[in-house]
């Protein structure tokens, strides 16, 4: 968890507008409160080679 | 004057009685400096409150100089401050930087009872799927105090 106001340089370069954001593994992003069978498909990405 | 209020208070003691076993709060700050960081020190502060309500010798507080200790700075590979590192029988790379304040409170009291019961509380099927992950993976949440 990261309080994004307190770490500017951090919302800035992953480009944070609305909260809640998820950043897995620098290249996925996950924005909103997403139910949980959405998310562990996104994080299955990483296994893919859709990410670096 | 404490920065939890007794209505606060209540509902943590209620919360942390969800704990099995011992978990302790790494919080790292930079408390050998003249000046703690505003933040650092607020966060330190609530996490010292959070553990005094905690079932006796459930919820402990270790504070660390980011600067100074710096074996812990990496053993828990922290990168900033504040920082809380949440550890229980494990540890399970839970972290939360900058204060947990608003919604977030929430989350660290969830996240600290969790956990303690070493138990995520995912569906059968997401365990079963988050197990095929072979390698690290980091997943970072930006928030908001709201």
């Amino acid at each position: 968890m990261l309080e994004a106001t307190e770490f500017p340089h951090l919302a800035n370069k992953y480009e944070v507008f609305g909260v809640p954001l998820t950043v897995v593994n620098e290249t996925i992003r996950v924005e909103g409160a997403v139910p949980e069978p959405m998310f562990v498909n996104e994080l299955l990405k990483v296994l893919d080679g859709q990410t670096k | 004057m404490p920065l939890l209020n007794a209505k606060v208070q209540a509902d943590v003691r209620k919360a942390l009685e969800g704990m099995t076993t011992p978990v302790k709060l790494v919080m790292f700050t930079q408390a050998a400096q003249a000046l703690e960081c505003e933040m650092c020190a607020e966060t330190r502060a609530l996490v010292e409150e959070v553990a005094a309500l905690a079932p006796a010798d459930k919820l402990t507080v270790e504070v660390k100089d980011f600067l100074v200790d710096t074996a812990a700075v990496e053993t828990y590979k922290i990168d900033k401050i504040p920082a809380i590192a949440i550890v229980g029988a494990k540890d399970y790379g839970i972290r939360f930087y900058g204060i947990p304040a608003g919604y977030e409170f929430s989350s660290l009291m969830d996240d600290i009872v969790t956990v303690s019961k070493g138990e995520s509380g995912l569906a059968p099927a997401t365990k079963a799927a988050v197990a095929k992950i072979n390698q690290p993976v980091h997943i970072q949440v930006f928030t908001t105090p709201t």
